[in-house]
């Protein structure tokens, strides 16, 4: 009777084990693993154009061909963003009504440091991008906010993103499950079809790149980030990241979010991460 | 007199059959729109769909409920499609991650 019962046991025991064994592989499939995830992200881009150097990513189109890349050169040397940079230089050093100004409300007095946004602020709980902290910063002093998709936004963030230009991207996500669950939900948002064209982010930016939708070259996602914002020809002027999102959104026939709601702000952290080690080249100018 | 009481009758009787009401237009109307509203829950309405309803407003206000019923059916199905779109997607957005 004894030995049956202890057959029994370690009948159960093996099973358990057993079945421990089997479902540990498809939970470690489902780990969020930002590093890995950032590791064959670059992998992929660098397999799909061998001949790009890593640091050419971050032009966009402008790195998908030659003839771009000339075009890139020439814009260069008299870049349409430049006003927004003069712009957005005198508004970030002029005081608020308080006499504080942009500075007090960031590290290293807002110098060098777009490469390190968006991050996640373990006290709001949620994912800061640029933008958001700039309004938040404005708020805080009384101001009221900017539009967060063009105008004095897109000046002031291509000032920021000016004097971090060749920095490499640092986007750090800390050791919290709120942070995880942010960049797994901005990857989700990323990949996710949508829209009456049922395109997702990766349609364009993932399945083709270099190639084009009527008359534009699709950028690559890789490096996608660091070139905000830009000033883009179609538009006639400067646009954030969140216009730029919000664009994309309409062209494939989706209502879009509100400019800096939790997806956006996501996909812009996750997009951004794994653009990692990539240089700054923002602000950005496209076709 | 039967006869005709009864041709009335029928004459009458079709028209209500074929011709649109307005009531026809609301009900068809309020379904797109809360079709769209859970597209909207879903964080994915269609640019399409809300063109769609407001053609579809436009002419139950200008009385023609015969075209604003059709625009209110097509702005449901749009916002099914879109429906169908995000819950599918829950799962389908891994198959393009790159791993």
């Amino acid at each position: 009777m004894m030995k049956q019962r202890s057959l029994i046991r370690f009948g159960f025991s093996a099973l358990a084990l057993a079945a421990l064994a089997l479902a540990s592989p498809a939970g470690a499939a489902d780990k969020i693993d930002p590093v890995a995830d950032a590791k064959a992200f670059k992998k992929f881009f660098y397999d799909k154009f061998p001949k790009l150097k890593p640091e050419d990513f971050v032009n966009g189109p402008y790195s998908m061909d030659e003839g771009l890349h000339k075009q890139w050169v020439e814009k260069e040397q008299f870049p349409p963003y430049e006003f927004a940079v003069e712009e957005g230089k005198e508004m970030f050093a002029k005081p608020f009504k308080n006499g504080k100004t942009y500075a007090d409300c960031f590290p290293n007095q807002g110098i060098g440091i777009r490469q390190n946004y968006p991050l996640f602020d373990d006290k709001q709980g949620k994912v800061i991008t640029l933008e958001l902290a700039l309004n938040q910063c404005r708020e805080a002093n009384g101001e009221a906010p900017y539009s967060y998709v063009r105008g004095e936004m897109a000046s002031l963030t291509a000032y920021m993103a000016f004097t971090s230009r060749g920095k490499p991207m640092d986007i750090k996500i800390p050791d919290d499950p709120r942070a995880l669950a942010a960049y797994e939900q901005g990857k989700e948002y990323f990949y996710t079809r949508r829209g009456q064209l049922n395109f997702s982010c990766a349609t364009c930016h993932v399945q083709s790149p270099g190639e084009r939708v009527r008359t534009e070259v699709l950028a690559p996602a890789l490096g996608i980030m660091n070139a905000m914002p830009i000033y883009r020809s179609e538009w006639n002027s400067m646009g954030t990241t969140s216009r730029r999102l919000v664009t994309c959104n309409s062209q494939t026939r989706g209502v879009p979010l509100t400019p800096q709601d939790d997806e956006y702000r996501n996909v812009e952290y996750y997009l951004s991460y794994v653009a990692n080690g990539l240089p700054i080249s923002g602000p950005g100018a496209r076709p | 007199m039967k006869i005709k009481l009864a041709l009335i009758a029928a004459v009458l009787t079709a028209g209500s059959a074929f011709a649109a009401s307005e009531a026809d237009y609301k009900a068809a109307y309020a379904a797109a729109e809360a079709a769209n509203a859970e597209a909207g829950k879903l964080r994915n309405q269609w640019i399409p769909t809300a063109t769609a309803l407001a053609a579809a407003k436009k002419a139950g206000d200008a009385g023609d409920f015969d075209k604003a019923i059709a625009e209110a059916k097509e702005a449901e199905a749009l916002a099914k499609a879109s429906i169908y779109q995000s819950i599918s997607e829950k799962k389908l957005w891994k198959d393009l991650e790159i791993r």
